[in-house]
């Protein structure tokens, strides 16, 4: 008995000591952006990955503790959100140096939602039929995965429109001194939209085949479909004027912003208190 | 080693550009004529070691020498002589530092904090530069060697702990610094100059250092462009063509002595789209400007006219001096680690010394002993004898050493004399003082016992 409990709670230590250390991360990070000492950002960086470390293994063994991808309510969607966002940020800085000062943009982030996770209910329920799927998996992981690049893009956007004013307004001191340059900061913007729509497109793509196989119908207008759909037409609109048009800068800045603020709408506002399939908390209501 | 009296100075004459003018700087440099000076002042018998710093913002005179006054009315004269200099015309310029007022000013110096742009880098250069000519003449010796790779690490560790040497602090660095926080890398970027300027030379000198593609000259009289243009392997234009080469850059250095602008806000407008938005930073140092100013309103277009620079190099240059205070910090913490390395230099042979002259009793009373009770005793009652004496002498000189060593920080000299005098370190030495350099292994002394 005392051993199942134990079981049980294991993934809980697990996501706590996480939470704890991605604290420690995020002040490491904050401490580099203020200092600009190579130290702390080597050190924060390390720190992230073991927090990244016991973040995984806590979804691992929640997942085998559930039986069932620990994806079904709000504490393991933010908590798997949280996990993406540092996939997608270590990708990002892989690919494009932000001589990780993106970081220090990002680990707030995380810790936010990994304390508005842990501030969400724990319990394992057991899944509902209507979650029964093989679809499950897929369709969850992918639009969470999108969602973490979309939080990325608004990252770097942050970053591009107060490196980009403190340029106009020719004040060259801290900030300037501190953020990337703004070609950097635009192809971070650039690489995260680039790898979060066709995710996202897969997202929704997977949730209509889904819809169809559990309802018999592809798509039903459901509000959290609505605001995906605004959303993926919003960043589709952005793709589309960075390929084409050539946009970049400023506007894709405030663009992956405007973005943002629908997927805060359809990822926290609807899931909470419009009903609907993806009511979360609904779901072992 | 030891000679009784003399302790070790180091003595620092020289003048800088704000002691002296440049016509009294170039004389003592030895410029104008083929003297090596290294050799020059080693020919002084009160000169123990040399280094020579000439830049063109400073000559200076590094010595190390028991006699500082003799030395250094030496060294003036044959400074002076050597230079067809009348000491009276050069002395009153020239400042002296002596031991540890030397040694900061050098780590000044090193670290740029006492030359005209404050923390530029180039002086560390000269003077690994003064030290390698030094060193080939046999020029330096144990404490100049010590003290200028000191001077090396402490210039090192200033760049890295202060931000003595970021911020650009000229305006073409200025624009150079900027232009990277816009474009990330400058490599694949194209740089046009609109009129052809010293500034703007310069600005293009550094922005091809940074690896830029290519420039574009372009300027009213075409000959002038195409001359230019030759000097950097770009491309002349004349002004005519200027919108349609506007497309392609990324950088615009303009400086003509036009009296209106000559590019306006709705001209690079128009621009905008068939640049596909890519960025472009207009550098106007042009008096009147060439640029009209409304341009910095426009998406992706970045202007900084010569105010705006030259404000930016005078906030860079506040920063600088901030941080030039938290150097003088490490160079004062680095002057006194070096100062006490100096008196530890001086108190060493006499260590040594005394080292020397116990080991020696040690041995030769061993021997006597061993002899004497040769055949009587096992390996492990000789080695136990052995340790026993090694304990003696070494639990009896401890004070003696940790003594010398403390107080010598505070009374100087004088307790290294009273050291050399209480052990007789000096005076007559035992005729048979030949210690051994080396104790033989235990096995082998036992070889020697048996026969």
């Amino acid at each position: 008995m005392i051993c199942v409990t134990l079981k049980g709670q294991m993934n809980v230590f697990f996501f706590r000591l996480a939470l704890l250390v991605y604290l420690v991360a995020t002040v490491g990070y904050l401490v580099y952006l203020l200092t600009m000492k190579k130290e702390a950002a080597r050190g924060a960086y390390y720190v992230l990955l073991v927090a990244f470390f016991l973040h995984t293994t806590s979804i691992l063994a929640r997942w085998i503790e559930a039986r069932h991808t620990p994806i079904t309510n709000l504490h393991e969607a933010t908590s798997f959100l949280g996990w993406s966002l540092v996939v997608g940020y270590l990708i990002l800085e892989w690919r494009i140096s932000s001589q990780q000062v993106l970081g220090a943009f990002v680990t707030p982030v995380v810790s936010l939602l990994m304390i508005y996770s842990s501030l969400c209910p724990h319990r394992i329920l057991p899944l509902p039929p209507v979650l029964q799927s093989f679809w499950l998996p897929i369709h969850a992981t992918i639009s969470i995965l999108a969602y973490s690049f979309f939080i990325l893009m608004a990252c770097a956007g942050v970053m591009y429109l107060l490196q980009e004013r403190q340029i106009k307004k020719k004040r060259l001191t801290g900030l300037f001194k501190r953020l990337p340059s703004l070609e950097t900061l635009d192809r971070l913007n650039e690489l995260a939209l680039k790898i979060g729509f066709p995710l996202l497109t897969v997202g929704i793509i997977s949730g209509a085949i889904w819809a169809e196989e559990a309802w018999g119908s592809y798509w039903s207008w459901d509000p959290k479909e609505t605001w995906s759909l605004i959303m993926w037409l919003v960043y589709a609109a952005l793709l589309h004027e960075r390929l084409a048009v050539g946009w970049r800068g400023r506007r894709a800045a405030v663009m992956s912003l405007v973005g943002f603020g629908i997927w805060v709408v359809s990822f926290f506002v609807v899931n909470l208190f419009i009903p609907g399939a993806h009511t979360y908390v609904e779901w072992h209501g | 080693m030891w000679n009784g009296t003399a302790k070790e100075h180091i003595v620092l004459i020289g003048v800088n550009h704000r002691t002296a003018p440049v016509e009294i700087r170039e004389k003592l440099s030895f410029s104008k004529n083929k003297i090596d000076p290294v050799s020059l002042f080693m020919t002084s018998p009160l000169v123990r070691e040399v280094l020579f710093l000439s830049t063109c913002n400073r000559v200076e005179l590094l010595l190390v020498t028991s006699n500082p006054q003799e030395a250094i009315e030496d060294c003036l004269r044959l400074w002076g002589e050597a230079n067809g200099l009348n000491l009276s015309t050069f002395e009153k310029h020239l400042y002296f530092f002596q031991d540890i007022e030397a040694v900061i000013h050098l780590f000044k110096v090193g670290a740029g904090l006492d030359s005209m742009v404050l923390g530029e880098p180039q002086i560390l250069g000269q003077l690994k530069e003064a030290y390698r000519y030094a060193v080939e003449r046999r020029g330096t010796g144990v404490i100049l060697n010590r003290l200028l790779h000191k001077t090396f690490s402490v210039a090192k560790r200033i760049r890295s702990e202060t931000g003595i040497g970021s911020h650009a602090v000229s305006v073409s660095y200025a624009a150079v610094e900027l232009a990277k926080k816009i474009f990330g890398t400058l490599e694949n970027k194209v740089v046009m100059l609109i009129g052809a300027g010293e500034m703007a030379e310069l600005a293009a000198q550094h922005f091809l250092t940074c690896g830029i593609e290519k420039i574009i000259v372009a300027n009213r009289t075409l000959a002038r462009a195409i001359e230019l243009a030759k000097r950097f392997q770009g491309e002349a234009i004349s002004l005519e063509e200027l919108e349609d080469y506007l497309i392609k850059a990324d950088i615009v250095v303009s400086s003509t002595g036009a009296p209106h602008y000559i590019l306006t806000a709705k001209q690079i407008k128009q621009l905008m789209r068939p640049r596909k938005m890519r960025p472009i930073f207009f550098i106007d140092i042009a008096v009147p400007r060439d640029i009209d100013p409304q341009v910095n309103e426009i998406e992706n277009v970045y202007l900084y006219d010569i105010d705006d620079l030259k404000a930016v190099v005078e906030e860079n240059l506040a920063f600088r001096r901030k941080e030039a205070r938290r150097a003088e910090r490490i160079v004062e913490e680095e002057a006194l680690k070096f100062e006490a390395w100096l008196e530890e230099l001086e108190v060493y042979p006499t260590i040594v010394a005394l080292r020397q002259k116990a080991e020696a009793i040690r041995q030769r009373e061993l021997e006597k002993t061993l002899a004497h009770l040769k055949g009587h005793l096992r390996p492990e009652d000789i080695q136990a004898i052995d340790i026993l004496t090694r304990s003696l002498v070494n639990k009896i000189l401890h004070d003696p050493m940790l003594f010398l060593k403390n107080r010598y920080h505070q009374e100087g000299k004088q307790v290294i004399d009273f050291t050399r005098r209480l052990f007789n370190l000096d005076g007559e030495k035992p005729l048979k003082h030949e210690p051994p350099q080396n104790i033989l292994p235990l096995h082998e002394r036992d070889k020697v016992q048996k026969t």
